[in-house]
């Protein structure tokens, strides 16, 4: 791959931009798939949603538009709404520093040249491939159920005595947290990618500060953290645009409850749709939650340039 | 001395790291050992991960599955839906990837910026506008609102094999060029074939993101007959019928086996997509 960048560069520029010249027609023909579907499944939905979202439309009688009723609704008439919106904030908000933190964690342990290193990176992958799926929010079910397997591991070891341990996924105070530990169970994406990052710092760097007399820890704060920031800023968009539409596990696991304390907002809103088929109101939910993930990106954005790094600035 | 500090410090490194990764792997192993087990056994020996006796009972039971149809059925819906979507989907996405690679056409950034927005674009805004088309044009009950939006392509996909296609030389291109090949031709006789490491992690990808899919199923899909095993699974263990455990985890294992499969044949391309797309942004 090296090579063939540089024999790239190397090539006069002007050739570069003749090999096709300007061809709008083949352009538009091999993106057209995509364009297509851009305008089907994109632009038409989202024009359609916006225009429901004014209308008190519930699938049966045709929809009437009654202005801004929906949005003033929402905002002050809604406690569930209100209570959507914290249990999908602490879910993100505690989920995603976990899943980075451990994805962090493991990806510098495993960056080492060691034995067993790709057999290692294969289990701590696995959650990550399979942890979307029906059949591991039907296991954690059963984990941590009542008479799971974490209930009687604490009472063999003393913690709780044997049968009066809680269902973890259906007590009020730990359900959600049940969520957020299946979220940071899976953090074998992110650690690959840190992983990738990891490899392309120089070791270099760290010769010449263990030459200084800086210890692992002060390598770690000052060269390893620093470089990775764009990546841990990734990472942390990404991931937490995934947090905010977990909707798989808490419908299969929790379901929302017990009362309401794990509604996520994607679980409200499709109740809503749903099960009460209140499709206007439901559609102004999906706008408000659009509004709040790009408002929550936008702020990440913004608030780059105080903790993210990139080598070339300044130079 | 030194050689000794060494050995000490791998083994405190590898027992580490197997003792938490065999923690984290415990779920897993959890759920194939109860796979195993007579139902009584189940809970009341909980935390155990080797069964008393291996019993494939809970298999054959299993496989029987409800409303008349077997997981053999839901199986073979599963296999269509993903085979046709994975297929469809690639194909379209590496056709996308071509035109916005390496073709120069006005209006490019634009759509490609609308591209890689539509990346950030949660798939839940749309599922309302989405659901209410698709049942006015009837197609609730059918596979096509799970099968016919792959024909245009994936923006992921789209991004991942645009970066591989950058980094072929364009003077493959150009000799074509020179050769008498037209645009199509150099995508199909040069590019395609160089392609094949990115298509085939695109195809992973998509397998796993279809085949694990139940939202766009529940939504669209309400006759049992049509089920793929994802849906299939979750009505299965609904709290509200009598649930055999054993037989929920049996279905639940062989559900997870194409995954398993996948992922020990292909372990290679799969981590060189998550590294690549997730880092040249």
């Amino acid at each position: 791959m090296e090579e063939r960048s540089t024999t790239i560069s190397k090539l006069p520029r002007k050739k570069k931009k003749l090999i096709y010249g300007n061809n709008d027609r083949a352009g538009y023909l091999f993106i057209l798939p995509w364009l297509l579907g851009f305008l089907l499944f994109t632009i038409i939905p989202m024009l359609t949603s916006l225009y429901y979202s004014f209308t008190n439309f519930d699938m049966v009688s045709s929809p009437k538009v009654i202005g801004f009723k929906n949005y003033i609704n929402i905002f002050t008439n809604d406690p569930k709404f209100i209570q959507a919106l914290k249990v999908t904030f602490t879910y993100a908000l505690t989920s995603v520093p976990l899943r980075l933190a451990f994805a962090l964690l493991v990806a510098i342990l495993l960056v080492q040249k060691r034995k067993l290193v790709g057999f290692y990176r294969a289990i701590f992958y696995i959650p990550s491939i399979i942890g979307g799926s029906v059949a591991v929010a039907v296991m954690w079910l059963q984990l941590f159920g009542v008479r799971g397997a974490l209930n009687s591991f604490l009472a063999s070891v003393g913690i709780i005595k044997a049968g009066q341990g809680i269902g973890w996924t259906g007590d009020p105070r730990t359900a959600l947290w049940s969520l957020v530990v299946l979220a940071a169970w899976q953090f074998g994406s992110p650690m690959l990618i840190f992983l990738a990052g990891l490899k392309q710092i120089p070791i270099s760097y760290y010769e010449a500060a263990s030459i200084d007399g800086a210890n692992k820890w002060n390598q770690f704060t000052k060269i390893t953290l620093p470089i990775l920031t764009p990546i841990i800023f990734f990472n942390f968009v990404m991931q937490m645009v995934s947090g905010f539409m977990m909707f798989t596990q808490a419908f299969i696991i929790t379901n929302g409850g017990p009362f309401d304390r794990t509604l996520v907002f994607s679980l409200y809103m499709f109740q809503k749709a749903f099960t009460y088929y209140e499709m206007g109101y439901a559609s102004a939910l999906a706008w408000v939650l659009l509004i709040i993930i790009a408002t929550i990106t936008a702020i990440i954005f913004k608030t780059s340039s105080h903790w993210v790094f990139y080598e070339s600035k300044g130079e | 001395m030194q050689s000794k500090k060494h050995i000490k410090g791998s083994i405190l490194y590898h027992a580490c790291i197997m003792l938490f990764g065999f923690l984290m792997m415990y779920p897993v192993l959890w759920l194939i050992a109860s796979s195993f087990k007579e139902s009584s056994e189940v809970f009341a020996n909980a935390t155990s991960l080797i069964p008393k006796s291996f019993n494939f009972s809970n298999y054959v039971e299993g496989w029987k599955g409800f409303g008349g149809n077997t997981f053999g059925v839901f199986f073979k819906n599963s296999f269509i839906i993903v085979g046709i979507s994975m297929i469809a989907q690639v194909t379209s996405s590496a056709i996308v990837a071509f035109g916005f690679a390496r073709i120069k056409f006005r209006g490019r950034v634009f759509w490609f910026s609308c591209m890689i927005i539509s990346m950030m674009m949660p798939p839940e805004i749309l599922m309302i506008p989405q659901y209410l088309i698709f049942s006015k044009i009837q197609w609730i009950n059918t596979y096509n609102p799970l099968i016919v939006p792959m024909f245009f392509g994936h923006p992921f996909f789209i991004f991942l094999m645009m970066q591989f296609i950058s980094g072929l030389p364009k003077e493959l291109d150009e000799s074509a060029k020179i050769d008498g090949c037209n645009t199509f031709d150099i995508f199909i006789k040069i590019i395609l074939p160089l392609l094949t490491p990115a298509l085939i992690t695109s195809m992973i990808f998509s397998f796993y993101w279809k085949w694990q899919d139940f939202f766009s199923p529940l939504l669209y899909l309400n006759k049992a007959k049509l089920y793929p095993v994802s849906l299939a699974l979750k009505l299965f263990a609904d709290p509200a019928s009598q649930t055999n455990y054993g037989a929920m985890f049996a279905m639940s294992v062989l559900s997870l086996l194409p995954v398993f499969i996948l992922f020990i044949t292909f372990q290679k391309y799969l981590v060189e997509g998550i590294s690549t797309s997730g880092l040249k942004g």
